[in-house]
Formats: structure tokens, C-alpha cells, sequence
């Protein structure tokens, strides 16, 4: 077992805040890395547009198809490990984080990204998350946020927005939304970035900033649920969907912390970058220590 | 100087090609495509209808979530 | 050269039981009274450039323990009754696919927080069925210190052999029990490695394996790219779920059960004492094993014939051994600190060809070997006050 981070990847971390360069791939390159192309995603799910980023991005990257694994919980999101052609875990719903956590730390030399729907995310997996972000793991969190529970059939979520309506919340939401990005930043994640499947280049590149940042990385990708989302809170079609992202996503530099920042107006790019240590890292100087010859 | 279509076509691709099986008929392509290159089928389907517009953005190929679009650049092998 | 003895707890006895079975992982979350293992594999992992982390909860535990196996650690976590509760869906994920793993439960009084510092054997039939749907487990029962570090080996072992979750039941008074025992040395121990499967990564699929021919699965970041997962499957290559074919649900159930109870021979192990001549036997495990030897012998002395049946393999149920006592003795005492749990296997195994006799106590207090005379007292009539003591 190997105590060391992938070399590699340190090499191409980035020192400031600029991102890695992602040169979009061809179709054909990119279902080269699927397993099938033939998703269950529903037609106009940005679930495929997340996952031909996600490739892009490991591709900018240059990983060892070898070395990389993406681990997922339960959901639409989640049927990605079927699809991804490197090694999948499709783990029960909500324990990716813990599942990648051991995975990390058995074999720190892996390239771990774990993909969760919201509800895997924060709202069954919500200890997992505060708990990986606290532990600071070099793992890459990708989250599909579509503000639904679409496998299940149109429930609300954690992240649907007060008002929205669902198959649980027929008279209008009550609850407020999560905004998850905050949510990582304060447990302790050292990156964390937001982006739409609308803009899929700046997307691919906020998820290789992510994956290449040595220490934990937390990525929410706003993701369009036509079928679910959509049809129940009057947007007629997925272009529309995209639209809107177009229409409430601020550039970061641009965004204005007064204002509004969930459902009508978010940030997108990278909100927060650290450097701090991370636990495999410091887990190596456990050992380390461990097996120093004891002090006379 | 060259005129708008001149300078259009001389980005256009070979082609535009989209799988059938593939597509699941979403319309991204086709709304959000920014200088109207398609057509819609009776099924909800792209149809190429104005290649010479095309500016080989490369938004369709990127943003169909079924990996259906292919562009196929001038250059590239038969 | 003889290992010299040491006084060790049972709970200590575990965590270097699975140092010496290769473990390298540990997840877990601090509860009464299986906590000693966790603290004793904080300090020992490091040493043996293994991983120990206290994880958030033991759903958790039980995850980052699946996650590590994949990544081809052998991996354990410890818990009692109510952190077991909470493993038990992932305890099923690892069952279903097949993730090879060790759950020590410590067990306590419970349900719910019950007694957190006293014995039970209460969770024996949650080893079992704790987890929903048509699964298989193997469950071990130690019943002294020396086994507490001898079957956490064989657990692993077993793991890797069946690629299985494996649970070892002990219990507050095996835990915390200190014993003088010689520990054997690495060269002395079988231990079962995992290695790969004997066919290249391109042809490699998970349907491959056969009751007679279990291939491991290979580690995430091998050469081989698996998809592992909960749902129903049919191969590894991902692509087209198969849970809208029925006979591959069947197939798959029914492999997973076959997967270990074909191989019930190797895996059901016994221990019989006395059992030769014996009229009425004693069916017991764990701690009250314990209790229920110096019983038996105490009936020898008496010239009472008892012998002792103490099955260490609890699931799969060793109903070849029930069968076997049932033809010969005329009823069979099943003390536990439960209310009949594995007395009812014993009676549905033993066919109505003889009696049983359940004794259940669920105080917190261990069973002692008076209780135990007693019921045979009552069996074999036994009215006499001058005993041979």
C-alpha cells in the first residue's frame, strides 16, 4: 500500500486561482470512455452534458485511466458509474463520501471522484460530506444538483427552493434551500467551485480544477430535471432550463455578496480555494511517527 | 473584406451528423443552437437544415446529453 | 520455541487477531464495550503501515470499510448492538456485492441503548437477518480469549474466500475477559490472500465466478476496471442495467446463497465434548459456552452423562451437527442470554426427535454453571443434595 499522492497530479495543481486548460473532445473520444452511450437519462437531463465534462476534464488531465475511479451513491447521478468506463462503485444511497473516504485512504495513489445527486449529497449523505470536508480528503466531490429527487419520481430535495413544487410539497415548498456550496466551504472543503451545464467549458474546467487541487474538492454542477423540476414548476422545455442557468448564473467576481444567492442569482466559478493539509498526507506522517523506535 | 456568408461558410463544418438511436429528441440542440442551423423532424429530431450557418461553436456537440452530435471538421479522414 | 503467554483481553485479542490475518484498514465509531479494539488498532495500524480512522458514525464505518476491501485492503470495523443497527444496510451492500469484509459486534444488553457495559447474545439472530432481502452470512462465536484471536483470522479468511462479509459475535464478558494466552506466531497461521483473477483484464467479468471457483474480484486502480454495485447485476461491464431481467435476479440470489452453503462443510465448524456416550446434551456458544462446560463436567463428576455441543460457526447453521446430536441424545439444553433465538434453529433442526430444552436471560448477567446444573438436575431427575462438588 502506498502512502504517496500521485506525483503527477501535484505537478499540475495549480498555484493561484486559474484552472486547468480543457480542450473539449470529440464525441467519439469521449464515448470511447462510456461504456454504453445509451443512457436512462431522461430526454434533455443535463446528466450527460455533467458527464461528457467530467471526461473532458480527466482527459485535460492526463489521468491513468488505471488509477481513476469514480465512486456514486443512489440516483440518476448515480447510474454514471454504469456508463464510465473506468472502475465504477455504485454505493447505497448517500455513502459515497464514507465509501471514498476508505477507498482514499487504503490506496492514497487513486484518483477518487465521487459523483452524488443532491439528495445523496445533503441530504441522507449530509454527515459525509461535512465529515470528508473536515478531513480535508483528496477526494473530488462532483455534485449533480437538478433541486429533485428524480429517480424516486419528483420529490423535493434539500436544494429545492421555497415555493417549488413537488410530489411531496403539492402546496409550495416551506423549507429553504441548501446553498451546498456554502455548506462545503464551512465543513472545511479547500475547493470549491460552481458551475452550470450551460457553460460546458468553464464546467469542465472548474471539475479538472477540482480533481487536480490536492485536498478536498467540492464541485456543484446545476443540473436541469425536465421531467421532474421542470414539468412541475411550469418551465416547458430542457433548452428553457439551460436558459435559466444562463440567465441566474454571476460569475463570481461579478456577484455581489448582498444579493440573493440561491435560486434567482448564485455565483459560478471558483468560490473557494485553500491550501491546508490533507489527511492521507498527514496520516503518512502517522505512520511515520509510529515507527519511530520509542525515545529511551 | 469578406461579406457574413463568406465568412460563415469558411467556418461551417463537413458535417453535422446525428445519431438516430441516440437522440432522445430533447430540443437543446435546436433551440439553443445560435444561428438556427437546424430543423426539427416529426419526432422532435435535429434535421441539418443551413450547414453554411453553421459557425462550429460546437455548443449542439457539447450540450446533447446523449453524445448523439457528431461535427465533422473539413480535414478530418473520410 | 513456544510463544511466551500474556494476559490479554478479549477485545485486544481481535485487533491483533486481524493485524496477524493481514488487515490493514480499520473504520469505526467508539461504543460500549467493543471500544478497546478500536483504540488498540488506533496505535497498532500506524505501525504496520495499515489505515485507522474514526469515522463519523458507524454507517460510515461500515462504508469507508467497503471502500478500503475495494480498494483491495482487508478491512474490519467493531461495533455492538446499536451501532451494528446501523450497519446493517451496508452490511447487505457488502453481502450483494460481494465486498469481502469483518464486522466484529461486541454484544450487549439491549434493544436500543439497553445495557451498554453488560453481556448478551441478543444480536445473534439480527447476524442473520439483519439486513433486508434473501441474503447469506457466516457468523463466528468466540467463547474465550484465544478465540477471539483465532477466529477474527479465520473471519478474514473466510472473507476472502467467499468474498463475504463475515460477522464475529462476541460479547461484553468475552470482551473485556483477560486470559493468560500464548499468541501464535505469523508462520504458525493459514492466512487466505486475495489475489488476482486468472484471466487478463480484457476478458475479465464478474459472471465468471462459479460456486467451485470464486474469483476475486480485483481492486479498484488495478489493470482490471470493475463496476461494482448494489442493484441486481449480471457482469461487471456495467452498461445496460440487468434489473429488468428475472432470471438474472434469480440467478444471482441464488448463487449468492449457494456461494456459501455449498461450501457448509469447511465453513461449519463445532466443537463436541463428551459427547460419545452423552444422553442429553448441552447446545451453547460464546460466553455462556463457558458456563455451560464447567456444567457438563460438574454432571460427569456426578456421573450424569451430558456432553457438550458448542457450535463456533453460528451462520450458516450447523444443522449437520444438530442433526447428528438429535439422533442420539433424548433432549438438548440451549442456554442463551437471549429468549430462544438459536434454540428455535436447534428445534427445527432437531425434527421433534428430541427435546429442547431453551433457558433465556436477558439481566445483562452471565449464565452461570448453577443455572445450568440445575436444568439437568431437573432432566435427569436428579434429586440427591450430597453432590460430589
Amino acid at each position: 500500500m502506498t502512502a504517496l499522492v500521485d506525483e503527477e497530479l501535484l505537478e499540475r495543481a495549480p498555484h493561484d486561482n486559474s484552472l486547468p486548460r480543457v480542450t473539449p473532445h470529440r464525441t467519439a473520444e469521449i464515448t470511447s470512455h462510456l461504456r454504453t452511450p445509451k443512457t436512462l437519462w431522461c430526454p434533455g437531463c443535463s446528466n450527460g452534458i455533467v458527464t461528457r465534462a467530467l471526461i473532458d476534464a480527466v482527459l485535460a488531465l492526463d489521468l491513468n485511466d488505471d488509477r481513476t475511479c469514480v465512486i456514486a451513491g443512489i440516483g440518476c447521478a448515480g447510474r454514471i458509474t454504469a456508463y464510465l468506463n473506468w472502475s465504477t462503485v455504485h454505493t447505497a444511497h448517500g455513502r459515497a463520501l464514507a465509501v471514498a473516504t476508505g477507498a482514499k485512504a487504503a490506496d492514497p495513489g487513486l484518483n477518487v471522484i465521487v459523483v452524488m445527486g443532491d439528495g445523496d449529497c445533503v441530504a441522507i449523505g449530509g454527515n459525509h460530506l461535512i465529515h470528508a470536508a473536515r478531513r480535508n480528503i483528496d477526494v473530488t466531490a462532483v455534485v449533480f444538483n437538478n433541486s429533485i429527487y428524480g429517480m424516486t419520481g419528483g420529490q423535493m430535495s434539500p436544494t429545492t427552493f421555497e415555493g417549488d413544487v413537488s410530489t411531496t410539497s403539492v402546496y409550495g415548498n416551506v423549507e429553504q434551500a441548501f446553498d451546498i456550496c456554502e455548506l462545503a466551504r464551512a465543513a472545511g472543503a479547500t475547493y470549491v467551485a460552481r458551475g452550470t451545464s450551460y457553460n460546458y467549458q468553464r464546467l469542465a474546467q472548474l471539475i479538472a480544477g477540482g480533481i487536480a487541487h490536492k485536498g478536498f474538492s467540492f464541485v456543484e454542477a446545476m443540473v436541469a430535471c425536465p421531467t421532474y423540476y421542470g414539468r412541475q414548476n411550469g418551465i416547458p422545455t430542457p433548452a428553457d432550463m439551460l436558459k435559466m442557468q444562463k440567465a441566474r448564473a454571476v460569475p463570481v467576481e461579478k456577484f455581489d455578496s448582498e444579493g440573493p444567492r440561491l435560486r434567482d442569482r448564485y455565483p459560478v466559478g471558483v468560490l473557494h480555494h485553500a491550501e491546508r493539509q490533507e489527511y492521507t498526507a498527514a496520516y503518512a506522517d502517522v505512520v511515520r511517527r509510529s515507527q519511530e523506535p520509542p525515545r529511551d | 473584406m469578406t461579406d457574413a456568408s463568406t465568412k460563415a461558410k469558411s467556418r461551417a463544418p463537413e458535417a453535422v451528423v446525428i445519431d438516430l438511436d441516440l437522440c432522445k429528441a430533447c430540443g437543446i440542440c435546436i433551440t439553443l443552437c445560435p444561428t438556427d442551423v437546424f430543423d426539427r423532424d416529426d419526432f422532435g429530431r435535429p434535421v441539418v437544415a443551413r450547414l453554411a450557418d453553421c459557425t462550429l461553436c460546437a455548443f449542439c456537440e457539447r450540450h446533447c446529453p446523449d453524445f448523439a452530435i457528431d461535427i465533422v471538421r473539413v480535414g478530418d479522414n473520410a | 520455541m513456544p510463544q511466551p503467554r500474556r494476559l490479554i483481553a478479549g477485545n485486544e485479542a481481535v485487533a491483533e487477531g486481524a493485524i496477524a490475518a493481514g488487515a490493514r484498514f480499520f473504520a469505526g465509531y467508539p461504543i460500549t464495550p467493543s471500544t478497546e479494539i478500536a483504540e488498540v488498532l488506533s496505535r497498532r495500524l500506524p505501525q504496520v503501515d495499515g489505515h485507522f480512522v474514526q469515522m463519523e458514525d458507524e454507517i460510515a464505518s461500515i462504508a469507508a470499510v467497503i471502500g478500503a476491501s475495494l480498494a483491495g485492503a482487508k478491512a474490519l470495523t467493531a461495533t455492538s448492538g446499536p451501532g451494528f443497527s446501523l450497519m446493517q444496510e451496508s452490511i447487505g451492500y457488502a453481502a450483494m456485492a460481494q465486498v469481502p469484509c469483518v464486522i466484529i459486534d461486541v454484544m450487549r444488553g439491549g434493544p436500543s441503548t439497553g445495557l451498554p457495559t453488560e453481556p448478551s447474545q441478543g444480536d445473534v439472530m439480527q447476524a442473520r437477518w439483519g439486513t433486508h432481502g434473501e441474503h447469506s452470512i457466516i457468523a463466528l462465536v468466540p467463547s474465550s480469549v484465544a478465540e477471539c484471536f483465532s477466529l477474527t483470522v479465520e473471519a478474514f479468511n473466510l472473507a476472502e474466500a467467499y468474498r463475504t462479509p463475515v460477522i464475529v459475535l462476541s460479547d461484553a464478558t468475552i470482551g473485556h475477559l483477560r486470559e493468560a494466552v500464548a499468541l501464535p506466531l505469523p508462520e504458525e497461521l493459514r492466512i487466505a490472500e486475495r489475489g488476482e483473477p486468472d484471466v487478463p483484464p480484457e476478458d475479465y467479468d464478474e459472471v465468471m465466478s462459479t460456486v467451485d471457483n470464486i474469483m476475486p474480484r480485483p481492486a479498484l486502480g488495478s489493470r482490471y476496471s470493475v463496476h461494482v454495485t448494489g442493484l441486481v447485476y449480471d457482469s461487471s461491464r456495467g452498461g445496460t442495467p440487468a434489473t429488468g431481467t428475472p432470471a438474472v435476479a434469480e440467478g444471482l440470489g441464488r448463487y449468492l446463497r449457494e456461494k456459501i452453503y455449498h461450501h457448509r462443510d469447511a465453513i461449519c465448524r463445532v466443537e463436541e465434548t463428551e459427547m460419545e456416550d452423552a444422553e442429553v446434551a448441552i447446545f451453547a456458544y460464546g460466553s455462556v459456552a463457558r458456563s455451560a462446560r464447567a456444567a457438563m463436567k460438574w454432571a460427569r463428576r456426578q456421573g450424569v452423562k451430558v456432553g457438550l455441543v458448542r457450535p463456533i460457526t453460528l451462520w450458516p447453521f450447523p444443522t449437520e451437527a444438530v442433526d447428528h446430536m438429535a439422533e442420539q441424545v433424548r433432549a438438548i439444553i440451549v442456554p442463551e442470554m437471549n429468549l430462544k433465538q438459536i434454540a428455535w434453529e436447534v428445534q427445527a433442526a432437531v425434527w421433534g426427535r428430541a427435546r429442547v430444552i431453551d433457558y433465556g436471560r436477558i439481566d445483562g448477567k452471565l449464565i452461570r454453571p448453577e443455572e445450568i446444573q440445575d436444568l439437568i438436575r431437573r432432566e435427569f431427575h436428579y434429586h440427591r443434595f450430597e453432590e460430589t462438588p
